[in-house]
């Protein structure tokens, strides 16, 4: 037992101590090299970069509420058909992969689309629209099912004291879920503060994020003196929002009490029909557009319905393109997050156990400690890796293995988001009572924590291969030319000059996007209990 | 027989149980009785196994049970709000225990439905838990702990969370299910009208303490300590002297048993110690009539000496502002000596 207890602290946190930590001391120690932070905020294009990443951020998150928000009210406060069917549309956009997205808003805006009239291509607009498109679903699940279990009595009640329609929602309503809306607020900004994928597909060569510049400076200048500088930047401008919000959200956490599972939305009438039916439409119809105009554009060469971007993936021209076929990508994609799954399941499924078990001081340094990924880009877990690599033996550092150990990386902390509440949550009664039955202590684990738990590693399980399988940032620093995945083969094609290397990007993109379906389709399956968990 | 020797549980510097004596005749029921943070629950956790003894012991016909494990002492436990299991069926819930035994399928599946039509709730074996009622829950609750036929059964405010009329229906299932098992149990309550409903006697914990062990009749006729009395409801409680074999109070002097001892006490009234009476002493005004349906409540503020309630039948109940003579019943007023405090 005692073997066994040790083992699951020991576990995560030496996995972590080797795959996050060294590659980090590794960004360190690069940066620390004399002149490097003070050569990067000195460079006024370098300033430019952070400028332009803070504003992007600000502009998105401030974008993204205004968005969601009349959806989150719609969704929490409304009975309406097809209201499940809303809440997981809502959500596809933010599992699809960052590449998925930048082309589906390439598709739009590119020649040949619907909207190439707007003579966008690529610039701060596109950016812009994409990332509120990618962040809907965090406000939405968010603040709308914070919203939804705010017991509409309390607004009620201050009508009944003489507050009109709007004193009532700005009085009563609004403070109440101000903590939802900084936290929905301050997860978007750090997504979109450290955007990478759509920053560096969508944005032009004209505007580059902090991350965007890292691998710039690593992979076009190979100066991984500079790239490394600006990393330490970003994680130390990360942490400082992450700690500002943290305390905000504290502040702000008044201790109320929830509806619960009294579901307190009705039947709009009236007036509120109309309001209801242009919410909904309005972004449906925004959230779809990009979607329906990726699969149709694959589906066609010009003007023509044809299948013929899907077969030219087995061209040998396409091969060439990647060093390999298209569908050893997709190979390569599935078995990455197959092994990336197995590893975060198990790492994270140890540390959920061992942080449930004893809530203390000890468990909460860990917890916090196995959040730091989340709070860490995946471009700077790729560099990092990168470096770490040049004091390994070749054979190691080029291991196809450190592509699903950088993805397990980045999708643990999910898994730990995902296990601990519900290992939390299980009242301790059930254990006595199965004790009380004649259960000995390992059978009351199988009989009551298992069943229970297995719902929630489905869930995360789920998570993990749409993070593995969507993974670009940290992929593109370890990859090799042999065996890419699918998001690095889209990002070639589409770096490529040619109408047939665009078609095979949609194409492509279409597959990642069915295959990262197929594994999420499982979550909505269990029910995500809240995207807001983590 | 279960016995329970000078046992103590401490949190921290807090005694939950300080030195509890208890204990249970095969086929007794015991209720124990207290109010919340008394240390009731404790004590059951601790004769369950679930609560280590931080000293003193638990013993079943003599054998100390303290290296048996919880899971091994073969006692069934019913949970406040029932702690059934989300993630079974009501057969999967009452055969839980019968599985653990490893009873083959076909037993089990005969005992489930024997038990479940004994509780009244034959035919609902593939029910989700979570949409059955409060009180068919509490039934399935009952019959999980039964299914095993555990030598003892400890109940923890199995009607906490019920309605009035499922409470009154319920505790008489329960009386007749445990008559019929000849099965001990332990009751755990907050509500002395259950206590005394079901139980052969009554522990009554205060603190940590068990203050008072007896008969339902005789706790009620005689509480230990003044603070029983008030946790019982009786009331009001008065500064008085007792002297010549008579309990000076607000409302005049009131005859006493010889055994009174002379000097300062504290007087508590039983809720039946005051009666409408022609011939009382005690001249009062109506002040109050509370109709609860088979009887009446009169608040009555007596010329001297403060409020009393008087319970009269519905018929003979006079109005809010009536003059009356009461006379109180010298049986019913109960002395303890004044504290020093």
């Amino acid at each position: 037992m005692r073997i066994a207890r040790i083992g699951r602290v020991a576990i995560p946190v030496c996995f972590l101590a080797v795959f996050f930590g060294w590659p980090l001391e590794a960004i360190f120690a690069h940066s620390l090299r004399p002149g490097a932070i003070a050569d990067v905020v000195t460079d006024p294009a370098l300033r430019r970069v952070a400028w332009f990443t803070l504003w992007q951020a600000v502009v998105s998150t401030s974008a993204t509420l205004a968005v969601g928000l009349p959806a989150a009210y719609v969704v929490a406060r409304y009975d309406f058909p097809g209201r499940r069917l809303f809440r997981a549309f809502v959500t596809v956009p933010f599992v699809l992969p960052t590449v998925v997205v930048a082309t589906a808003f390439l598709a739009l805006l590119q020649p040949g689309g619907p909207m190439a009239f707007l003579h966008w291509r690529t610039g701060v607009g596109p950016l812009l629209i994409a990332h509120v498109f990618f962040n809907v679903a965090v406000v939405v699940r968010t603040v709308g099912g914070f919203w939804a279990n705010l017991d509409p009595r309390r607004e009620e009640a201050a009508r009944m004291l003489g507050a009109s329609r709007a004193r009532a929602f700005l009085g009563v309503t609004l403070p109440l879920l101000a903590p939802s809306i900084i936290a929905a607020a301050s997860i978007v900004f750090l997504f979109t503060f450290t955007s990478f994928g759509i920053a560096l597909l969508l944005a032009g060569p004209a505007h580059a994020t902090i991350e965007v510049e890292i691998y710039r400076q690593a992979f076009d200048f190979f100066d991984l003196r500079t790239a490394a500088a600006l990393a330490l930047l970003q994680i130390v401008a990360v942490l400082a929002v992450v700690f500002t919000l943290g305390k905000a959200q504290e502040r702000r956490g008044i201790a109320q009490r929830l509806v619960g599972a009294v579901d307190s939305a009705r039947r709009p009438r009236g007036r509120e029909k109309l309001l209801v039916g242009a919410v909904i439409g309005a972004t449906s119809l925004f959230l779809g557009a990009p979607l329906a105009v990726l699969i149709w554009r694959s589906l066609h060469i010009g003007r023509h319905w044809s299948l013929g971007s899907y077969r030219a993936l087995g061209s040998s021209a396409s091969a060439t393109t990647l060093f390999v076929s298209p569908w050893a990508a997709v190979r390569n994609s599935i078995e990455f997050a197959v092994i990336a799954t197995a590893i975060a399941l198990f790492v994270g499924g140890l540390a959920s156990v061992a942080i449930a078990a004893r809530p203390g001081r000890a468990t909460r340094t860990m917890d916090a400690f196995l959040m730091l990924p989340l709070g860490t880009s995946a471009v700077t877990v790729g560099f990092g890796f990168l470096l770490a690599s040049e004091h390994v033996p070749r054979s190691v550092a080029n291991s196809w293995l450190l592509v699903p150990i950088a993805h397990a990386v980045v999708a643990i902390p999910f898994v730990v988001r995902a296990v601990v509440p519900v290992l939390r949550s299980i009242d301790p009664r059930l254990r006595d009572a199965a004790t009380m039955l004649g259960a000995a202590p390992r059978r009351v684990w199988r009989e009551v924590d298992l069943p229970i738990v297995t719902r929630a590693f489905a869930v995360a399980a789920g998570f993990c291969a749409a993070v593995s399988l969507g993974e670009f940032g940290a992929t593109l620093f370890i990859s090799r030319p042999e065996w890419p995945t699918v998001p690095i083969a889209i990002s070639r094609f589409l770096g490529k000059v040619g109408q047939i290397y665009f078609d095979q990007a949609l194409a492509m993109s279409v597959i990642l996007m069915l295959l990262t379906a197929g594994a999420v389709f499982a979550i909505e399956r269990v029910r995500v209990r809240d995207l807001g968990e983590f | 027989m279960l016995t329970v020797e000078r046992a103590v549980v401490e949190f921290g510097a807090r005694r939950a149980l300080d030195l509890v004596d208890l204990t249970l005749n095969s086929g007794e029921t015991v209720a124990v009785l207290g109010p919340s943070g008394s240390g009731k629950t404790t004590l059951l956790r601790a004769v369950a196994g679930l609560q280590r003894l931080d000293a003193g012991r638990v013993t079943w016909n003599g054998d100390d049970l303290v290296r048996v494990a919880p899971h091994e002492r073969h006692f069934g436990l019913m949970f406040q709000e029932y702690a059934l299991f989300p993630h079974r069926d009501v057969a999967g819930n009452v055969g839980f225990g019968l599985r653990m035994t490893a009873t083959d399928r076909a037993a089990r599946d005969l005992r489930v439905d024997e038990v479940l039509e004994l509780v009244g709730l034959a035919g609902l074996r593939a029910r989700r838990v979570a949409t059955l009622s409060g009180g068919e829950q509490q039934r399935v609750a009952l019959a999980r702990a039964l299914a095993v036929s555990p030598r003892l059964l400890m109940l923890d405010e199995p009607l906490g969370a019920l309605d009035r009329v499922w409470r009154r229906r319920l505790l008489t299932e329960i009386r007749s299910i445990l008559d019929e098992a000849a099965l001990a149990a332990l009751y755990v309550t907050h509500d002395h009208e259950e206590a005394f409903a079901i139980a052969h006697r009554v522990a009554i914990m205060r603190d940590g303490h068990v203050v008072q062990v007896g008969a339902p009749a005789d706790v009620w006729r005689a509480p230990a300590d003044a603070w029983t009395a008030t946790f019982l409801g009786f009331g009001p409680i008065v500064a008085a002297e007792v002297r010549d074999g008579r309990v000076e109070t607000p409302w005049g002097p009131i005859e006493r048993h010889a055994d009174a001892v002379p000097g300062a006490v504290e007087a508590v009234l039983r809720p039946d110690a005051a009666r409408l009476d022609d011939a009382g002493r005690t001249a009062a005004t109506v002040t109050r009539s509370v109709f609860t349906g088979t009887r009446v409540e009169l608040t009555v503020v007596a010329d001297a000496g403060p409020p009393l309630t008087v319970v009269v039948a519905p018929r003979a109940a006079p109005a809010a502002g009536a003059r009356v003579r009461i006379s109180i019943d010298p049986d019913a007023l109960l002395v303890y000596p004044r504290r020093a405090d």
